[in-house]
């Protein structure tokens, strides 16, 4: 007797606990990949999963197995021409399967390549936000790129009491008080009918007794009429409402930076987070969005990723260069109605010395009036220089759209955030 | 006869058609005396099928890192395209549960319900390693209280915790099963019933054992009294039983993994055998189906192709050769059995007077019943099948610049191939034989192992990491000699390191 089982609907992810544990446990690896993957990877696509590679040998699980040396004697299948007594050179490496050592040293020889696997877009997230320090919430609300929006969607016989449709309600109850009383109802006019021709009849004895006892028997049935409750728990109609995930508008995102020669790369590599949280956070709020990378040291110029992050330039910095390109762009291309509007500027903190005022009345007048938040970050260890100074007498005149932040190290990313999240939370809730 | 008509025609399966087929296959079968649990065929996705890959095949086991490596590598492998999954597991339980993967064509799942649910099922319920060292009706209940237990000592102890004594434990897990000595049956009430007692016991019984409070007795005794009196062979039962330092749940534990690999021991000692009754009978209940006229040519000439595929030898120089394919190997000596007492040569009469021409039934169950790989193929190899197989012998002394030939499939090899064969399989020479030796029981607790040097081979280069596990499970100083047959040290380790220049100025 055989049981035949259809399995194929039960829980799926029964591996999910074994495979974190696998990925805890290799958290320094994972991370460096991830890394990597930051680094390498443009910002528009940073939230995608991707491929760790672990080398072999550190994922390797001891055991007491035979090494190399010693007598062994193995049997093979497919002689084609040996005789007893050949002998012949030893193989080089496990790789020819020719014959030394065991079957499960000649496995190890071709396990050789590294270990390789692929983590999913949140894993991905997980890993690269740690070192930021962003709060549980920040995180899930970066992963969640839906928006939800309430709609109403007809009505449903349960809800709660604040959502109750009075009307319909009303209706239902008198609806079931019709229905339910309908029998009643019948019997009283077929008795009302047989009144009446009684009543022709009068003045008879036997017929006004007659009418005594239909009029007794009408009251007694519009009593039970009456009996019924006015209005009962199943008449109650609530407004049904959905969540349905609606696409935001669009956004566009501006990415200024000096490029002078006092930008390391280890200093571009922390705008580059600071730029990706951003673009993770507008993300989660925008359906579209564009992102514009404008560079300069005394010139500023529209390029591309690559050669945003990457490509090296010398020479002196005038920021207003960078801001008069980004007021043009924005004003070509990005119409404030049409577009939310963020810039994030990351320097240094160098900028020559008459150019700094100049930034200050740009940013005044034609690029905070437009924008939704501008963020500046400096990353320096050193002491403010004219701009950081500038931009502070700035700050108190926009206190809702212009921020900006010292970062000495990547933890100190995310209080840039902050701000700009308390805000979006507020409006959600 | 009258031709019936087919049971199918089409490739697409339905629980009907599996139903109808494994009526037809469980009714030939039992013609043949194959004894059987009762089946339980499951139909799964593939991705359960990577689920079931990664915990050794089982239905449910505890957490560990190591599972989760698995899944991944088998994941990755397999959307890669790099292999293909099996086309089912076979899980050696009362009743037997098979999986069948949904993607299989009926022809396969036909063919997998006789591989599977009457070949690999009458195995476990027939041989004899299986019916001493495992039961089949507990195994499930079992790992679903290892699996809770370890989960409660998670939540208690912390997951980093139970996970390095897991480490430690897999990495013992070879030399944690009893070779010799026959263990009693394991039911998971009565582990359950007899936890509570054997914890609070064994504390005590390893609270005299390392009782340093002097005793009268104990100094008349004579000083050289050796612990364990016997060598012991099981490195984690002696743990389990007699480490100073270990906590009850941790005992608890490192007898789970203990009792896991007691019950995958057989498995590893009867592959060649497993597999090769499962396909001879896989190939001969699906002919007898055609014969009857219940399957159509279509049908066989699918099945044909996946089982010759699967019973394919790729010579020693082919990019394709891993090792001798077990499903070869007992295939062809199953089948070679049959023809020995159907038609047997004088060769065979020669060499098998006690089978040739002998009912081939009887025989073959009986082989099936009684054996393990080694004796096996130590039994019943036939000249005939080392020559169709062309097997030579490769003699690789790590003293000698070259290889050697030592035997070919000839009048005077035959004897000396089936030996080597025998002895591949022999699980004692694949792993290194190691034993517990002494415990300084008065001094500073320190454990001895002893390897025993076989055909002059070291230890592995991991050795010293295994050292390591098993320091963290004994808590004291760890001592192994390699010893080699006539008494010598040939090597020893020692976890901490000894520092050689200490023990010299001293």
């Amino acid at each position: 007797m055989s049981y035949i089982i259809d399995r194929r609907l039960n829980a799926r992810k029964k591996s999910t606990v074994n495979r974190q544990r696998f990925l805890r446990r290799y958290r320094k690896h994972i991370k460096e990949a991830v890394e990597d993957a930051v680094n390498q990877r443009s910002i528009t696509d940073i939230d995608k999963g991707g491929q760790v590679t672990i080398p072999r040998r550190d994922i390797s699980e001891p055991i007491f197995h035979h090494g190399n040396g010693g007598v062994r004697k193995k049997v093979f299948p497919g002689n084609k021409e040996f005789v007893v007594g050949d002998e012949f050179r030893r193989p080089e490496g496990g790789g020819g399967g020719g014959g030394s050592g065991s079957g499960k040293a000649s496995n190890q020889g071709e396990g050789e390549d590294d270990f390789t696997f692929q983590i999913n877009q949140d894993e991905f997230l997980d890993f690269m936000f740690e070192g930021l320090e962003l709060p549980y919430l920040v995180k899930k609300q970066l992963r969640d790129a839906t928006e939800y929006e309430t709609r109403r969607a007809g009505y449903t016989n349960a809800g709660s009491p604040d959502k109750i449709h009075i009307i319909r309600s009303l209706r239902a109850a008198n609806a079931r008080r019709i229905a339910l009383s309908g029998k009643e109802r019948r019997r009283v006019r077929e008795l009302k009918k047989e009144i009446e021709t009684l009543e022709a009849r009068l003045p008879d004895d036997d017929a006004s007794a007659q009418i005594a006892t239909l009029r007794l028997e009408i009251e007694e049935l519009e009593k039970r009429i009456h009996r019924l409750p006015w209005i009962d728990d199943y008449d109650l109609k609530y407004n049904n409402t959905i969540r349905v995930p609606v696409p935001s508008s669009k956004a566009v995102m501006f990415c200024v930076m000096d490029v002078s020669g006092s930008m390391t790369q280890s200093i571009k590599d922390i705008a580059k987070r600071f730029y990706i949280l951003l673009y993770l956070f507008l993300k989660r709020n925008y359906k579209q969005i564009e992102v514009v990378f404008i560079r300069h040291h005394t010139h500023a110029k529209e390029v591309d990723e690559q050669e945003f992050f990457y490509s090296r330039e010398t020479g002196g910095t005038i920021v207003s260069s960078a801001l008069n390109l980004t007021a043009d762009v924005i004003a070509q291309r990005y119409p404030k109605g049409d577009w939310n509007i963020y810039v994030a500027q990351a320097s240094d903190g160098d900028n020559w010395d008459g150019d700094s005022d100049v930034c200050g009345k740009i940013l005044q007048s034609r690029i905070l009036p437009k924008v939704q938040y501008y963020a500046y970050v400096e990353i320096t260890t050193g002491p403010h220089q004219n701009l950081w100074l500038e931009y502070q007498n700035l700050q108190q005149g926009w206190p809702h759209s212009f921020a900006m932040h010292q970062i000495e190290e990547p933890t100190d990313i995310y209080p840039v955030f902050r701000k700009l999240f308390e805000r979006k939370t507020e409006g959600a809730a | 006869m009258k031709k019936k008509e087919p049971i199918s025609t089409g490739a697409e399966w339905t629980f009907d058609l599996i139903n109808r087929y494994d009526e037809e296959i469980g009714r030939i079968a039992e013609g043949f005396r194959l004894d059987t649990y009762p089946n339980q065929i499951e139909v799964i996705t593939s991705e359960q099928m990577m689920d079931a890959y990664s915990s050794v095949g089982m239905p449910l086991n505890y957490n560990h890192w190591s599972f989760g490596k698995q899944f991944v590598e088998t994941e990755q492998n397999y959307k890669r395209g790099r292999m293909g999954l099996a086309y089912e597991i076979v899980i050696n339980s009362n009743p037997c549960i098979a999986y069948l993967m949904e993607e299989n064509t009926m022809t396969m799942q036909a063919l997998v319900i006789a591989h599977a649910c009457y070949g690999h099922n009458s195995f476990f319920k027939g041989n004899y390693l299986f019916r001493t060292w495992t039961d089949a009706s507990a195994i499930i209940d079992y790992l679903l209280f290892a699996k809770n237990y370890i989960a409660k000592c998670e939540e208690r102890y912390g997951v980093s915790e139970v996970e390095e004594l897991l480490d430690s434990c897999h990495s013992l897990m070879n030399y944690g099963v009893n070779r010799y000595q026959r263990p009693p049956p394991l039911t998971a009430e009565e582990e359950k019933a007899r936890q509570a007692e054997r914890e609070e016991y064994v504390q005590r019984h390893i609270n005299q054992l390392w009782n340093t409070i002097p005793q009268k007795q104990a100094e008349q005794l004579p000083k050289e009294q050796r612990f364990p009196k016997e060598p012991e062979e099981n490195l984690l039962y002696f743990i389990e039983k007699n480490a100073p330092l270990l906590e009850p749940w941790q005992r608890e534990i490192v007898r789970i993994v203990r009792k896991v690999a007691q019950y995958f021991y057989p498995q590893k000692q009867t592959q060649v055998m497993n597999e090769g009754w499962a396909c001879f009978w896989h190939y001969n209940l699906l002919h007898q189906l055609y014969d009857e006229g219940l399957v159509t040519d279509g049908f066989m000439m699918e099945f044909l192709h996946s089982h010759s595929s699967v019973i394919y030898q790729p010579p020693f120089d082919s990019p394709y050769f891993s090792g001798i394919n077990p499903y070869t190997l007992g295939y062809n000596m199953m089948h070679d059995l049959r023809r020995i007492c159907e038609s047997p040569t004088d060769e065979d009469r020669q060499w098998f007077p006690d089978i040739a021409g002998s009912p081939w039934l009887d025989t073959l169950h009986d082989a099936m019943c009684n054996y393990k790989d080694e004796s096996f193929i130590l039994q019943f190899l036939s000249p005939k099948l080392i020559r169709e197989l062309k097997l030579f012998t490769i003699l690789d002394d790590a003293a000698s610049p070259t290889l050697k030939v030592s035997s070919i499939h000839d009048e005077s090899g035959y004897r000396q191939i089936r030996e080597d064969l025998a002895a591949q399989y022999n699980l004692g020479n694949r792993e290194p034989n190691i034993q517990v030796y002494s415990v300084n029981v008065r001094g500073d607790r320190s454990l001895t192992l002893r390897h025993f040097v076989h055909n002059g081979q070291p230890l592995g280069e991991s050795s010293d990491e295994v050292m390591r596990h098993l320091h963290r499970l004994w808590g004291f100083d760890i001592h192994l000699d390699s010893v080699m047959p006539d008494g010598t040290l040939y090597n020893s380790f020692h976890c901490p390191p000894r520092q050689q220049e200490l023990i010299e100025a001293v």
